[in-house]
């Protein structure tokens, strides 16, 4: 069987997984980015609360995500719960870190300037130092957003949804007629579907990131 | 009639209001000695003063705590009598405006948002809000039409420091402060948003507290000047003439520098000297009227005039016959011209590098209105030094004296006519 013959074959299994595995990638960015920035937040102004969470943060990277998975497991059980824990924890490194650098790359006479008009300490952050922090931590989303697919994969492992499925089925059947067909219809999905997400990050940083500070 | 009116100073569109610091210091945690030490200094409604002094001397960290963006440590802070020591920073700042070395524009804002943003967290409305920002933008010299939209990466320096007086008045505050807002430009620039600020100044009657460690800025600007040294405490404050004729100690005649004279000729004005009439000749006029006004005049040298009444050459006696009778190839051109508001130390350097030994004043348009000469310059120059010796002089004895008189009024009954 051909690879062209599976795929129209197996078209609406692949697309569903295609499907899941771009909704649990997004969803968990979108939990890891609010995260992250919050944790940013928190944590910028102090010089020691600012590399406690980039450390903490990148902890979580040098765990493999097979380990990790298989840690959660026992804890969460499988399917989509030790899915969603796991890419969140992974995605936060990138996030916090960039928004973190982002945020103190600010400059010192703008905030003063902020605050010197009588902005509260509110609207300094979300009118001022957010803005201009922006462009750094939506480079971090992207950056994050490239590894998770990679890892949403592994997933599949623990049963979760996802391209992944479709690979380790392959692995698993080595030898058989649509091994290979398997392994590289998952690999070749995850590598379009980080293609259409970064797509889409060049369009959301031209419509969120302001004229007068875009390069 | 001397009941305050506490509060609302800003309510009404406002001119200036007085600031009071008692015995204000500020300790930075973690430094021995106070950044500034015990300083007291009242600015009166309107007025523009500088604080002036060497770098590091508190000058930013006294004017920060006017505004509270830095809590003393002691002291107190009145402005129009109410205590705003201990009242909201946030609100205090909006009846405050603050401008910055650098502009402090925000980059990701358009210049009208940038002056907006002041007008509509005290709850302007739409309308008003939009009108002000044409209006401000106009105040400062800026074609509302051509830079409303603009970001400030898309202005030059002098332009971005316009914009951040413009906001920093937008909500017609009674009070500017403004640290080194002129530092980061080139001098030329400088001078000319300088000039600007005193035309402002003229028009609004704020109360400006101006940081500069620029001495000759503070003499342009100031109508009283605070000289600091460390720690903050005032060497000497009063206007600029006085500290140039009678600085308090050494300190301050360290900082005023050599040539306390030649400084004082950037307090004075062209417009107040005299300028004298000139005989002058146009570029059209036949070669044989030329001839007899110099044969004619007290004068042995003409200033010839262009089409459009606007200097163009010295002309002297011996030029004619040496060009051959051709006004064309005859005299010196005219280097430079000043205006009415130039300073006299503008003048002065004009007539050194005129070879005429003067120079020509003209009018808005470049036209020709008289010459100040040498012997002018010195002249004013002399009266003006004597003078500010006479007031020294006289300011001294001048409580006794107003104590005498008043003795003497009440003995004779008051009768005066
Ligand atoms: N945030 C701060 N923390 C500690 N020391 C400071 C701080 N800001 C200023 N200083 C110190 O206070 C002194 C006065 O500073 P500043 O008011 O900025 O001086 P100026 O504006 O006259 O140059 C300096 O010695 C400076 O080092
Ligand atoms: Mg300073």
């Amino acid at each position: 069987m051909s690879f062209w013959d599976y795929l129209a074959g197996h078209q609406q299994q692949l697309l569903t997984d295609a499907f899941q595995q771009a909704s649990a990638v997004f969803q968990c960015m979108v939990i890891a980015t609010l995260l992250g920035i919050a944790i940013a937040l928190l944590t910028y102004r102090s010089a020691w609360g600012g590399n406690l969470a980039i450390t903490t943060t990148a902890t979580f990277l040098t765990v493999p995500s097979l380990a990790l998975i298989g840690l959660l497991i026992p804890l969460v059980g499988l399917g989509v719960p030790p899915t969603v824990i796991a890419l969140t924890l992974y995605g936060l490194l990138p996030v916090v870190r960039n928004a973190i650098v982002g945020l103190r790359g600010v400059d010192p006479s703008l905030v003063d300037a902020a605050k010197g008009i009588g902005m509260s300490r509110v609207a300094q952050l979300f009118r001022v130092e957010l803005p201009l922090a922006w462009p750094p931590i939506l480079t971090g989303i992207r950056v994050a957003t490239q590894m998770l697919m990679g890892i949403a994969a592994i997933a599949a492992y623990a049963s979760g949804p996802g391209l992944g499925n479709e690979i380790f089925r392959g692995i698993a059947s080595l030898g058989s007629a649509n091994a290979i067909n398997q392994v590289l219809a998952g690999t070749i999905g995850i590598v379009i579907l980080a293609l259409l997400f970064d797509a889409a990050y060049v369009l959301l940083g031209r419509l969120t990131i302001p004229r007068g500070i875009r390069d | 009639m001397t009941e305050t009116a506490t509060g609302t100073a800003a309510a009404s569109a406002a001119s200036g209001a007085r600031i009071q610091l008692e015995n204000l210091t500020k300790r930075y945690p973690g430094s021995p000695s106070p950044a500034v030490d015990d300083v007291s200094l009242e600015i009166k409604p309107g007025e523009t003063v500088i604080l002036v002094g060497p770098s590091g001397c508190g000058k930013s960290t006294t004017l920060r705590m006017i505004n509270r963006l830095i809590e003393p440590t002691s002291g107190r802070i009145r402005i129009d009598e109410e205590d705003v020591t201990d009242i909201d920073p946030v609100g205090l700042r909006r009846k405050i405006g603050y401008a910055i070395q650098a502009s402090g524009l925000f980059p990701h804002m358009t210049v009208a948002e940038n002056i907006a943003l002041v007008p509509k967290m005290v709850g302007w409305s739409k309308s008003r809000v939009k009108d002000r920002v044409e209006e401000m933008l106009d105040l400062v010299g800026l074609d509302p039409r051509e830079f409303h939209g603009r970001y400030p990466r898309q202005l030059s320096g002098g332009q971005q420091q316009r914009v951040g007086v413009a906001r920093a008045l937008a909500a017609d505050p009674p009070v500017l402060l403004m640290d080194e807002p002129f530092g980061a430009v080139d001098p030329i620039t400088r001078d000319h948003l300088q000039d600007e600020l005193i035309r402002l100044q003229r028009e609004l009657h704020k109360t400006i507290v101006f940081v500069t460690h620029d001495f000759d800025e503070a003499i342009k600007l100031g109508d009283r000047i605070a000289v600091l040294r460390e720690r903050s405490h005032i060497a000497q404050f009063d206007t600029p003439e006085a500290i140039l004729t009678n600085p308090a100690d050494d300190f301050v005649s360290g900082f005023v520098g050599a040539g306390a004279a030649l400084k004082r000729l950037n307090l004075t004005r062209v417009r107040d000297v005299g300028i004298a009439d000139f005989p002058t000749v146009s570029v059209d006029d036949p070669i044989e009227s030329i001839f007899n006004k110099l044969r004619e005049g007290p004068y042995n040298e003409l200033l010839m005039l262009d089409r459009r009444n606007r200097p163009y050459k010295w002309l002297r006696r011996g030029d004619l016959m040496r060009a051959k009778g051709s006004p064309a190839r005859a005299g010196q051109l005219v280097h430079d011209t000043v205006t009415r508001d130039a300073t006299l130390h503008d003048a002065l350097e004009a007539v050194l590098i005129d070879s005429s030994g003067r120079v020509a004043v003209t009018g808005r348009r470049g036209e020709f209105i008289g010459v100040v000469d040498m012997e002018t310059l010195m002249n004013s120059v002399q009266e003006m030094l004597q003078a500010d010796r006479l007031a020294a002089m006289e300011h001294e004895h001048d409580l006794e004296e107003l104590r005498h008189h008043r003795t003497e009024t009440e003995l004779e009954g008051g009768a005066d006519g």
